[in-house]
């Protein structure tokens, strides 16, 4: 097996941390990983992503242009990487602030609402792992209980009482996420 | 099973230096390196080990506080990026020029000049051909992955004292800014002074005795004969690296027609682009030097006898390549492909480059 991930969307929407995350997961599950963001002028605002490979053998290059599943969270990266998804892969949107959603016609496209669930929920922070959530759905490529061993492993100590809320937010995710 | 964390390149490169005992750094931030020093100053060694980390005024001071450092026979080093790598030519020809162990990292971006602040391998020459000024070469190590930056920090300061040569890193944003699953090295103390004096007492200034002479750290010789001499013993100790420390890996060459040749990020690209190609039916492999200097010349040498030509890839306007060319010498092609000025090179970008070079050869 080998999964390779984009996430793509606006810096401060936890596009790089849903990552790290799901990069533990692939870890606990004794995975090979790989977490490559973009760097630089992007951290200071403006568009994040990063590419996440979970593989069951050596990962070669941590750099693609095409990749099995696409998660995104803004118009700008639909645009950008919809045309890198594989032929017969997956693609996961939020449709919020989308004007011209996905076409293709070759791909699986998944809707999850999760700026809106967040938002019902009173809480920005839980978005990415909404997000998750319906990766996860879609594509189970890590068991829960190893993404929330995931989880502590990539949250600091004091952090760790979120948990729980973290948990909830990712099984909503699984709940919500719908085909197009 | 062993314990793994997911981690950062740079990160690593700070927790493996105070793993194996170094006892400072000295730098100064730039991107895409800052996250070494911060995270030294974050895990805060002097605490644990005693390591002293401190932020210079410049690289040209940190540079410096190096060479200080280790003409006391203490594990010291420093890390920048390729414009921060260039202020510091000054201190690192002295360093070798006083024959001084030291470690640096080079976590290299795109240039000439500032430049990008994006991943790029153009400081080969640099690294490799001199960069400071006299005839002098580091040692030169290029990791690939995660685990491999945790590694090479102890082999580069274990290099750096069995040839008492400074040893350079050469990373790039790639490996710096990726997380990868690592294994961190074990914790050694740092040295005491009577191990220093065990281990360099014949050469470190670590306070004149009354049974020995004055120890002299310098790089300067007034007499050019007596410098000849000196530049003679620099030049059999570069054989004796040469002879010894070779290290390369090879991936998918024993059927191989076609031959890539690429170092640190780009070989990781190259070898998704022999999966590709492959795939296609295209009998490719991958020569991965891990070290840069020494060469693996011999080795590139011998595959010319099955390869019917090679490719260098790597992300610059074409610097290994003369290497390659030269170990070759001429008996079949070669040629260069690589993205600029901080443009990572993809994998099916350097599988078109390999069917031209294929169609070429027809």
């Amino acid at each position: 097996m080998t999964e390779e991930i984009i996430i793509a969307g606006f810096g401060g929407q936890g596009v790089l941390s849903m990552g790290k995350i799901l990069a533990y997961s692939g870890i606990m599950q004794e995975q090979e990983v790989s977490w490559m963001p973009s760097y630089g002028p992007e951290m200071r605002g403006g568009t994040a992503n990063v590419t996440v490979i979970l593989s069951d053998s050596r990962i070669s290059s941590p750099i693609l242009q095409e990749f099995d599943t696409a998660i995104i969270l803004n118009q700008q990266s639909l645009d950008k990487f919809e045309v890198s998804v594989k032929p017969g892969g997956v693609l996961i949107y939020d449709p919020n602030g989308i004007i011209n959603p996905p076409k293709r016609k070759d791909i699986t496209i998944y809707q999850i609402e999760a700026t809106e669930e967040a938002a019902r929920l009173q809480s920005a922070k839980t978005f990415n792992m909404i997000v998750l959530g319906a990766y996860l759905k879609a594509k189970p490529v890590v068991k829960l209980e190893n993404v929330i061993k995931g989880l502590k492993k990539s949250l600091p100590e004091r952090h760790h009482h979120l948990i729980p809320m973290n948990e909830q937010a990712i099984t909503r995710g699984m709940e919500l996420i719908k085909k197009n | 099973m062993a314990e793994y964390k997911l981690m950062k390149g740079n990160e690593v490169i700070a927790e493996a230096a105070i793993r194996c005992g170094c006892d400072g750094y000295f730098g100064y931030p730039i991107t895409p390196q800052s996250e070494i020093m911060e995270t030294l100053m974050l895990r805060k060694p002097w605490e644990e080990t005693g390591m002293v980390v401190l932020q210079a005024e410049s690289e040209v001071a940190a540079i410096n506080m190096v060479y200080g450092g280790a003409a006391c026979g203490k594990k010291v080093m420093t890390s920048s990026s390729s414009p921060g790598i260039s202020l510091k030519q000054e201190g690192i020809t002295y360093i070798a020029g006083a024959e001084l162990p030291c470690l640096i990292v080079n976590v290299v971006r795109g240039g000439p000049g500032l430049g990008t602040i994006q991943p790029a391998q153009s400081d080969y020459f640099q690294s490799v051909k001199g960069g400071g000024h006299g005839d002098y070469h580091l040692i030169v190590l290029a990791p690939a992955s995660v685990q491999e930056m945790n590694d090479f920090v102890e082999l580069g300061f274990n290099l750096a004292f069995k040839y008492r040569n400074p040893v350079l890193i050469l990373s790039d944003g790639v490996i710096g800014q990726m997380m990868e699953k690592v294994q961190l090295s074990e914790i050694k103390p740092r040295w005491t002074d009577a191990e220093i004096e065990k281990i360099s007492g014949t050469w470190a200034t670590t306070g004149k005795k009354s049974n020995r002479d004055y120890h002299v750290i310098t790089s300067l010789e007034l007499d050019s004969l007596r410098q000849e001499k000196f530049n003679h013993k620099l030049i059999e100790k570069y054989k004796v690296i040469k002879e010894n420390e070779v290290r390369f890996e090879t991936f998918q060459c024993d059927d191989a027609d076609y031959v890539l040749v690429a170092y640190g990020s780009s070989s990781r690209i190259c070898q998704k682009a022999v999966e590709i190609a492959r795939a296609k039916g295209v009998k490719v492999g991958l020569l991965r030097p891990i070290t840069l200097y020494p060469f693996p010349t011999k080795k590139i040498n011998e595959m010319c006898s099955k390869a019917k030509g090679f490719l260098s890839v790597e992300m610059s306007a074409g610097q290994m390549v003369e290497d390659v060319r030269l170990a070759v010498n001429g008996k079949v092609p070669v040629e260069h492909f690589g993205r600029l000025g901080g443009v990572v090179t993809t994998p099916n970008e350097v599988v078109k480059a390999l069917d031209e070079l294929i169609k070429k050869g027809k």
